[in-house]
């Protein structure tokens, strides 16, 4: 085991990305993710990679495409009203296939918002980060290690599939320094003769493109695509169980709340209420199959999150609403207390406890 | 064990570094550790603040709401968490810039005016090492030796001629009487 050195989120999280062999940094300074282009500022010249702050949001993502096309492994990073920005590209980052890392350090929205932590921008990541038919792998980290760590993970599945990966963080997960062991594992590397990169007469030329004027065709696209992301469905869920043997009583949660959550669970148990979590680490694909598992066992569920309401839609779609979902959560910027979580689970579980 | 710091005073008194430290002796020392800073549009002269959790078990939540050890380098900073510490728990604040009566049931109270303690030994600016120099004396998950040896991992390089100022100061402060 490598040893562990005290880090930021954000600059683990750089450093990782440069580890997996990321020399294309294409960002834009914004509160509270802004530590990561310092970092990429600082070592990207040093080690012969790009580091370039571009004039707006709006351009680092169109360069993050270019680059990308080549075959290269590029990304960007931003905090949410800068990921908004970055919605068209992701759009066409999708439209033409491309592998690509981003990243959202999240702040309360909506509009400027502020710069507190938040997991507001969960609608977009899953659903909405911009138009057309597609997703995105959404990686949800809740330590400093993994946001270390996803950075590899986001890397790579985004090349074995083709599509883009997004680390949604929040500030808290930005901004805390947790010891980090940057040993990473294995890049892997898939086949890339789709790229265009131009100077070869040996094969077709390659086009990267999401411009499709016939319907039909552009039909057959969207159909593939989908059946590759049913691929990534049945294959690259990934989630955390915790103390669900026996509960009765299931927490949904990611992120900083997941934190959280696990204090007011260990608070809870020993108050005699048998309650646990399953705590989504992709966020898309959602851990479906699991959740409407628990829903056979225990008797509620509570979603803890930092938004007015987003992740607990996900719950009551996994579980066919089958138990109830209470609702546990702060916005704006602020985070769920030890007490708020534990007051909902005891309303979870009846009330009197 | 599980001990929660809240570290809190003007910004530009060096709480976060003095948090930084801590969570390094602790790393050191083979325990789980994490800090967590209040970030924002506070500068020079506003209120900064840090978590740091120091545990033998893995850590849950970063954040220190009710610390058992406070520190407290201004007077709004002591007044706002001043009934936050736990019960049972520890108070220390600089009492060179916090002046009168510090009262509160239930927690041990420890003054120290380190910012006097700094100007005098001419370390200016390091009254948030002696204060948490003077923690360490009065708390055993911590030990002088350990944040010795983490100083020299969270001064940077190139500050690295400040080391010795910095083991005076935590020194100064271990060894402080009231």
């Amino acid at each position: 085991m490598a040893e562990k050195v005290l880090m930021k989120g954000n600059e683990a999280l750089a450093e990782a990305a440069i580890m997996a062999g990321c020399r294309h940094y294409f960002g834009y300074p914004i509160t509270p993710q802004t530590e990561v282009a310092a970092y990429m500022a600082k070592r990207m010249p040093k080690i012969g990679g790009v580091f370039l702050q571009a004039e707006s949001e709006i351009a680092a993502i169109n360069m993050v495409i270019g680059a990308a096309a080549t075959g290269k492994r590029a990304m960007t990073s931003s905090s949410s009203p800068g990921i908004a920005l970055k919605s068209e590209g992701l759009s066409y980052l999708a439209g033409c296939d491309l592998p690509a890392l981003i990243v959202n350090v999240q702040r309360g929205g909506p509009g400027l918002g502020g710069i507190q932590p938040s997991q507001s921008d969960y609608f977009h990541a899953t659903r909405g980060a911009g138009h057309g038919d597609f997703h995105m792998i959404v990686l949800a980290p809740s330590s400093v290690q993994e946001m270390a760590s996803f950075v590899f993970k986001g890397f790579n599945l985004a090349e074995k599939y083709r599509m883009t990966t997004m680390i949604l963080a929040d500030g808290t997960m930005g901004q805390m320094m947790e010891p980090v062991s940057l040993e990473m594992g294995e890049i892997e590397s898939y086949d890339k003769s789709w790229c265009a990169c131009g100077g070869s007469d040996k094969r077709p030329k390659n086009i990267v493109n999401s411009l499709f004027l016939q319907a039909e065709e552009l039909e057959q696209f969207n159909i593939r695509r989908y059946e590759k992301y049913a691929e990534v469905e049945k294959n690259e869920v990934m989630y955390e169980e915790y103390m669900m043997d026996d509960a009765e009583i299931c927490i949904a949660a990611f992120g900083i709340a997941a934190r959280v959550s696990k204090n007011a669970i260990d608070e809870a148990r020993k108050m005699g209420i048998k309650v646990g979590m399953i705590r989504p680490i992709t966020l898309w694909p959602f851990p479906k199959e699991v959740f409407n598992k628990a829903a056979d066992k225990v008797k509620a569920f509570v979603s803890v999150e930092m938004s007015m309401g987003q992740l607990i839609e996900d719950v009551e779609l996994a579980t066919r609403c089958k138990k109830p979902v209470l609702l546990c959560n702060r916005s704006g910027g602020m985070i769920p207390t030890l007490e708020d979580v534990i007051a909902k689970i005891k309303e979870a579980n009846g009330g009197a406890n | 064990m599980t001990k929660q710091v809240l570290i809190a005073g003007f910004g530009g008194q060096g709480v976060l570094f003095a948090g930084k430290l801590l969570a390094y002796e602790g790393l050191l020392d083979g325990k789980e550790v994490s800090w967590l800073p209040s970030y924002g549009p506070e500068m020079r002269g506003g209120t900064a603040n840090c978590s740091v959790t120091i545990s033998d078990a893995p850590i849950g939540s970063p954040i220190v709401a009710n610390p058992d050890i406070l520190i407290a380098m201004n007077k709004p900073s002591l007044d706002k968490y001043i009934n936050e510490t736990k019960e049972g728990g520890q108070i220390f604040y600089d009492s060179s810039l916090i002046s009168g009566e510090v009262k509160r049931d239930g927690v041990e109270i420890y003054p120290i005016p380190a910012t006097k303690i700094a100007d005098e030994k001419g370390l200016k600016t390091l009254a948030n090492i002696i204060m948490l120099g003077h923690m360490i004396a009065k708390n055993d998950f911590v030990s002088l030796e350990g944040a010795k040896g983490a100083l020299s991992k969270v001064v940077s390089e190139r500050h690295k001629d400040l080391l010795n100022f910095n083991v005076q100061a935590l020194t100064l402060g271990y060894e402080y009487k009231a």
